[in-house]
């Protein structure tokens, strides 16, 4: 990206519609959906809130392969199987992890923004990306585990509060 | 006041868009963005979601086939 970016809206008083996204599963075609649906909002206008937990905590992280991230040995050893956003499994057929290699060959071909595109236009787009404490809590993992857009750690009360007014989906 | 380009012909849904937005974020107000775009989607939603979003859709415009060309000014 080159210069400053600016992305208020344009002339119009309009008031900002706003969605927010759960991001569960992990899995790449999820992934791929919650993304999707991320910058396509964000592109039209939408205020866009991704709220990761429990497995979504995987597609943040720094380290995108299999690495032993977390504190604890079992959250190590978690964190090394479940790995980062490049090792994340389909929901359906993964067959050992080559299907999310096809899909990936699949969109490169047929120009469909791959995973990782969707995820960079979600930084580029300035989307708000949040991780959970609980989850966090649980597999040993802390902020600095994650990419630098990470804008803040909450809990429920604080997503229910910037949820508010808006669409929320749970992926 | 400068006109900047932008092929989306060949991208697919959300990039459309997305790389419309991105675009427009790099720009002057002022400034004018030429966006091509094919027919269907980007066509019925580019304009759409820019006059939404309050920017001034000057032109739409067809150029062959299936290519439209939409002005968009910041």
């Amino acid at each position: 990206m080159m210069g400053a970016t600016d992305f208020s809206l344009g002339k119009l008083p309009t008031e900002q519609k706003k969605l927010s996204l759960i991001s569960f599963s992990g899995e790449f075609d999820k992934l791929v959906a919650t993304f999707t649906l991320a910058t396509g909002a964000a592109a039209i206008g939408y205020e866009v809130n991704i709220f990761f937990t429990f497995w979504g905590l995987d597609a943040i992280k720094k380290k995108q392969g299999r690495a032993f991230v977390g504190k604890g040995f079992l959250p190590k050893l978690f964190g090394f199987f479940m790995g980062g956003l490049r090792s994340a499994p389909v929901s359906r057929l993964n067959f050992l992890g080559l299907s999310p290699k096809i899909f990936r060959y699949l969109m490169r071909k047929k120009n469909v923004a791959t995973l990782e595109e969707l995820v960079e236009a979600a930084k580029a787009l300035e989307i708000n990306l949040y991780a959970c404490e609980m989850a966090m809590h649980i597999l040993g993992l802390e902020k600095t585990d994650f990419i630098h857009e990470v804008k803040g750690v909450l809990g429920v009360a604080t997503f229910l509060e910037l949820s508010e007014g808006g669409r929320t989906i749970f992926i | 006041m400068s006109t900047f380009k932008l092929d989306i012909t060949r991208e697919h849904c959300p990039m459309t868009f997305v790389k419309t937005k991105i675009e427009l974020s790099k720009l002057k107000s002022g400034d004018v963005l030429e966006v091509l775009l094919t027919e269907g989607e980007p066509l019925e939603n580019v304009p759409k979601s820019s006059r939404e979003q309050g920017f001034n859709v000057l032109e739409v415009s067809h150029v062959e086939g299936l290519v439209h060309k939409v002005l968009i000014q910041k």
